[in-house]
Order: structure tokens, then C-alpha cells, then sequence
């Protein structure tokens, strides 16, 4: 701790410099954060569960494979669960194909179990007694100029009616409103109407969503849902929402191939800019390490001062990164609710970071500190 | 007196590319505790590398260097290092003070290695300042004093650890006529009043006649003394 001054001051001695370097390791951790709290959740797809209000239960090969709906009824027996709904993804465009909707046909008790979604009573009896009713978020009406009362018509992406056709007419009988208008971007409609009139996948649903009473009883209920289908040809899954969601997601994109991709090159270029940088400022300072080692500085003194130096500025800036990356994940959580992908920055992400940060601080300064160390002070002092 | 430096049979030779170049050739040399020898000599006669060796900064090619009855020729690097630090103060031409330092966080490096705490090498480094007069530029960092407080400061962190020897690169080198003799009385006060044994390096008589010894190099060799006086 004693020789901290110095090594601030090494650090002092061209602030525009330490400045610019520091802003692109705050960069770089930042990515680093974000990535990492959307792989967190990728990663634990699949994993025991913790403390949830609401799990969501899915086929054990995947999103792609339908569950059957006799199901329902099996799982509302076990129990701690209060409310079980059913959803299907259905997609769909409208007008043109850029316009893409998250159309999702739900069970009987949706609206019961997503209370945050605000209905009126007119809109939820409408939507019980019309069999083509859509319920849309307020947002969404409001991009495409919806009202209640019009017919609008809607392209599947995966189901086409008995007749071959891809185009589904649903009546709009109601909006919703929700806290974030990001979560106002859906249309519900009722799966009776989805399974009376498509060419196939009758009687099967997409996932299932269950409320339970004891939130740390989720795991023990996520384990008796999942039993009702071991050894059936419908093996079940059953995660947490914001498990389901990134999920939800990976049947797109390998999202743990991205972020190592990503950061790959971003530390690859860290490496690279804050490497130079501290081979600058090291050679910069060839006389003054030579007076310290003139001092009696041992080489391994010279080269522990060169290396603290180097982590000290990753770790700075790492440290700085990761707080703005929390802080981004809880404002975007706040934004978008428990849906959102993204696991807070927490004690895991910070290890992993302050590891990453170590390591590249001892990489960056490893070749400027071995210089330092070996140089020769009476070259060094003769400007030699 | 007793010789604090014994010099016997040096010599120095360095390898520049293919060529060799001998420095110092079987140089004999005595230097009293307490005594202030002034090292002279036309440029390229071996004055520095002379002095870097007694100060334990180069080790030599052939011969023996004993300072207080240690033979500093055959310790290693991290062991002389260590003897630096305890035993030797360093003034240079151009100061070598660390620019981003405060005057007082400078005279206090060579405590750093040291046991002392933070709160003794600070009292410590208060006394060596006042002792060169610049109490009041303890918080000045060096490019805030002039070239002649610079180097008192310098001269504050030779002496900050009670070094046994003081070793002096042309410390006037780069000073005006005014602000070397200020350093220089410095350095005759240190000898006399505290009894620091100096080896200065200079080009100057005008500063030599502050020593009270004057040793003459030429070629690597000393200068016999009645020829040095001719």
C-alpha cells in the first residue's frame, strides 16, 4: 500500500492519455456486463430454480414441440400451484411482412394469471363470449391505428386454417394497458378459435404458465410438474419466466457463440490499445525507474510497480464499466419488467469481471514491466 | 581516519558492438571516512563510471570495491540494490527528482524501502528538507522550484536515509553560478557538520575546491598526484 502514491502518479502524469484508455476499458466492461446478464439467464435455461411467483413449463425438446392440453388439468392437482393458462405462439403479419406482430393464442385463465396486463371487465367478457375476439396492447392499436370494433386481418407464420389459407380475421374487442408501453406490443386471441380452425396441431398447446403461492416452493413444484410427463412422449421443462424467455429466444440465436465472440474481439482490441498505451508510458518513464532502481528499488519492486500500475487502470475501469452495466440492467428491468432477459449484475458477473480485468491488467503490463525491470540504470540514466 | 572506500586493482571495460573499450585501467584508490573527494578529469576519463562503481550502480570487469568493509564487487543484483538503499545517496546533474512528486513525497522514496511508518518517513523527510532550507516547498512538485531548489531536494533524498556515502554526478552541472555555490556549501556543511563521507564527480575547480581532496583521472588511470599539482 505504501507504494500506491506512486502508482497513482505514474497513472496522473498524462491525464488525457489515462483518460482516453480508462473510457474504453469502462467500454468494454460494460459490454462485458450486459452480455453477461443476458448469457447469465441463457445459462441457466434448464437449471434448478430459486424463488419464483410464476414458472412456466415447456417441452423438453424445445419451444418447437407442442404440449398436450390434457396436460392442464394434471398440472392444476399439484400442489402450490393456484392457476395454470395455456399460450401458443402463433406470430403473424400484418398488411406487410415487416410488420410482425407477437401473436400468442391463450387459455381460459390468462387474463386471471397476468394481472399486470389492465383489462376492462366489458373487454374480458367480450373476449370470453366472441370466439374470433382479440384483446391488443394499447401500443400497439395505437401503431397501426386500431380500435375497437374493426376486423383486421392477420398472416400466420406457422398455422394455416383447414382450408390452406394463411390468413386469419380476428375481431378486436378490447385494449389493454400494462406500465411499459414495450409491453404493450401483443395480440391475445383464444386458442378454442386457434385449434377449431387450424390444419394441424389440434389439441396441443405451446407452453404452459402456472402461478404458484409459495414462491420458495417453486423448485419443489417445478420438479412434481415435470414428473406428471417423465417417461411420456411429452417430457415437460418447467423454468422461471425469465428462463422461459431467453428460452424463448435461443431457438433464434446462440446467444453464449455471440457474447464470446463479442467480447473475444473487444478484448482482443483492449489488449492491444491499453498494451500500447502502458508500452508508451513506460517508456517514457525509463529514467525514472532507473533513479528508483539508482534508489534501491529491486527489480522485482520496479516490475510489481509497472503491473499494479496496469491492473489498477483495468480494474478502475472495469469497476466503472460494471456499475454502469447494473445500473443499465435496472433501469432496462424497470423499463420492460421481469420479462426481460437479463439477470442483475451480481456477485458472479463481478468475479468473472474482476478475473477478466486481472488477467488483462497482468497481460497489458507484463511486457512494459519485464523492460522496466531489466533495464540497465546506467544506460538509462546516460539517455543510452 | 579509516578508509570507508577501498579501491584495489580496478578495471572496467565495456563492449560496444564488436568493439572494446577499456574505461578504467587498475585503478587503486583509498577514500577516508569523512573525507570529500572531488573526482576530475577531461571528458571521457572514466570519472563517471568510476563513481557508478563505487556507488554499487555497475560492477566491474576486474578488481575489488569495499565500501565499510563490505565487498561490493561480488554481490548480486538484487543484494547490491538493497546496499543502495541503505548505504548510499545519490545526488545527479540533471536532479532526477519524479515529476509528478511533491518535494516531500520525493525526499521520502528512499524511506519507502525501509521499515518506517508512513508517519515517521514523513517527519523524517520534513527534517532532511529543512536541512536544505526548503521546508517552506515541501508540497511543491519539482517544475514549481528552480534548478538550484531542485537540487537540494535531491540532495534532501541522498541524505533522508543516513547513508553512509554520498555519491555526486556533476551537481553544479546545471546550475548558475549562485545556485551551485549554494549547493556546494550544502554539500561542504554535510561533510563537515554531519560527517557524510562525499565523492563528487566535476568538471569545475571552482566547485572541486570545496573538497578536501582532489583525485585527477586521465585515460582511466589516476593522475600521480605531484603531476595532478603540476
Amino acid at each position: 500500500m505504501k507504494f500506491l502514491h506512486l502508482v497513482w502518479a505514474a497513472l496522473n502524469r498524462r491525464r488525457a492519455r489515462t483518460a482516453f484508455t480508462l473510457l474504453s476499458v469502462v467500454a468494454a466492461f460494460l459490454l462485458f456486463g450486459l452480455l453477461e446478464s443476458v448469457n447469465s439467464v441463457f445459462a441457466q435455461v434448464g437449471n434448478s430454480i430459486g424463488a419464483a411467483h410464476r414458472l412456466v413449463t415447456v417441452s423438453s425438446g424445445g419451444l418447437m414441440n407442442s404440449l398436450p392440453l390434457g396436460l392442464q388439468n394434471q398440472i392444476r392437482t399439484v400442489p402450490g400451484v393456484q392457476l395454470v393458462t395455456s399460450e401458443t405462439f402463433f406470430g403473424g403479419t400484418y398488411q406487410k411482412p415487416k410488420n410482425f406482430i407477437s401473436v400468442i393464442a391463450v387459455g381460459p385463465k390468462f387474463w386471471d394469471l397476468h394481472t399486470s396486463l389492465k383489462l376492462s371487465v366489458e373487454a374480458r367478457r367480450a373476449f370470453d363470449a366472441t370466439q374470433t375476439g382479440a384483446i391488443v396492447g394499447a401500443a400497439l392499436a395505437r401503431r397501426f391505428h386500431w380500435k375497437v370494433g374493426d376486423q383486421i386481418p392477420i398472416k400466420a407464420m406457422i398455422y394455416p386454417r383447414k382450408g390452406g389459407s394463411y390468413t386469419w380475421m380476428f375481431d378486436i374487442v378490447g385494449i389493454y394497458h400494462a406500465s411499459k408501453p414495450l409491453m404493450e406490443q401483443q395480440l391475445f386471441f383464444r386458442w378454442r378459435y386457434l385449434d377449431e380452425a387450424r390444419l394441424f396441431g389440434s389439441g396441443t398447446v405451446g407452453w404452459y404458465v402456472e402461478q404458484i403461492a409459495d414462491p420458495k416452493e417453486a423448485g419443489r413444484i417445478a420438479r412434481a410438474i415435470d414428473a406428471l410427463s417423465a417417461n411420456s412422449g411429452h417430457e415437460t421443462r418447467t423454468q422461471t419466466s425469465s428462463a422461459f424467455a431467453a428460452d424463448f429466444y435461443s431457438q433464434y440465436v446462440d446467444f453464449g457463440l455471440i457474447v464470446s465472440a463479442v467480447m473475444g474481439a473487444v478484448f482482443f482490441t483492449l489488449l492491444l490499445l491499453t498494451g500500447n498505451t502502458m508500452a508508451q508510458a513506460v517508456r517514457e518513464r525509463t529514467p525514472e525507474l532507473a533513479v528508483l532502481k539508482t534508489l534501491g528499488f529491486s527489480n522485482r519492486t520496479v516490475l510489481a510497480l509497472v503491473l499494479a500500475e496496469s491492473v489498477l487502470l483495468v480494474v478502475l475501469g472495469g469497476a466503472i464499466g460494471l456499475v454502469l452495466a447494473g445500473a443499465t440492467v435496472h433501469a432496462l428491468q424497470a423499463q420492460m419488467g421481469s420479462e426481460l432477459p437479463m439477470m442483475p449484475v451480481g456477485a458472479g458477473i463481478w468475479l468473472r469481471g474482476l478475473a477478466a480485468m486481472v488477467a488483462i491488467g497482468l497481460v497489458v503490463g507484463a511486457l512494459p514491466a519485464r523492460r522496466g525491470m531489466r533495464l540497465s540504470i546506467v544506460n538509462a540514466l546516460a539517455g543510452r | 581516519m579509516s578508509a570507508l572506500v577501498e579501491i584495489g586493482n580496478l578495471s572496467k571495460v565495456y563492449h560496444r558492438g564488436r568493439q572494446t573499450v577499456e574505461v578504467l585501467h587498475h585503478i587503486d584508490l583509498a577514500v577516508e571516512a569523512g573525507e570529500f573527494v572531488a573526482l576530475m578529469g577531461p571528458s571521457g576519463s572514466g570519472k563517471t563510471t568510476l563513481l557508478n562503481l563505487i556507488g554499487g550502480l555497475d560492477s566491474p570487469t576486474d578488481g575489488t570495491i569495499t565500501v565499510a568493509g563490505e565487498r561490493i564487487d561480488q554481490l548480486g543484483q538484487g543484494a547490491l540494490a538493497r546496499w543502495r538503499a541503505a548505504h548510499v545517496g545519490f545526488v545527479f546533474q540533471f536532479y532526477n527528482l519524479l515529476p509528478m512528486l511533491s518535494a516531500q513525497r520525493n525526499v521520502e522514496l528512499p524511506l519507502l524501502l525501509t521499515k518506517l511508518s508512513g508517519s515517521q518517513r514523513r517527519r523524517n523527510a520534513s527534517v532532511a528538507l529543512q536541512l536544505v532550507g526548503l521546508a517552506d516547498r515541501a508540497a511543491h512538485k519539482p517544475g514549481e522550484l528552480s534548478g538550484g531548489q531542485q537540487q537540494r531536494v535531491a540532495i534532501a533524498r541522498a541524505i533522508v536515509s543516513d547513508p553512509t556515502l554520498l555519491v555526486c554526478d556533476e551537481p553544479t552541472g546545471d546550475l548558475d553560478r549562485q545556485s551551485a555555490e549554494e549547493v556546494l556549501t550544502l554539500l561542504q556543511r554535510l561533510n563537515r557538520e554531519h560527517g557524510k563521507t562525499i565523492v563528487m564527480v566535476t568538471h569545475d575547480p571552482k566547485a572541486a575546491s570545496h573538497a578536501g581532496r582532489i583525485i585527477q583521472l586521465d585515460k582511466g588511470t589516476l593522475v600521480p598526484l605531484e603531476q595532478a599539482a603540476a
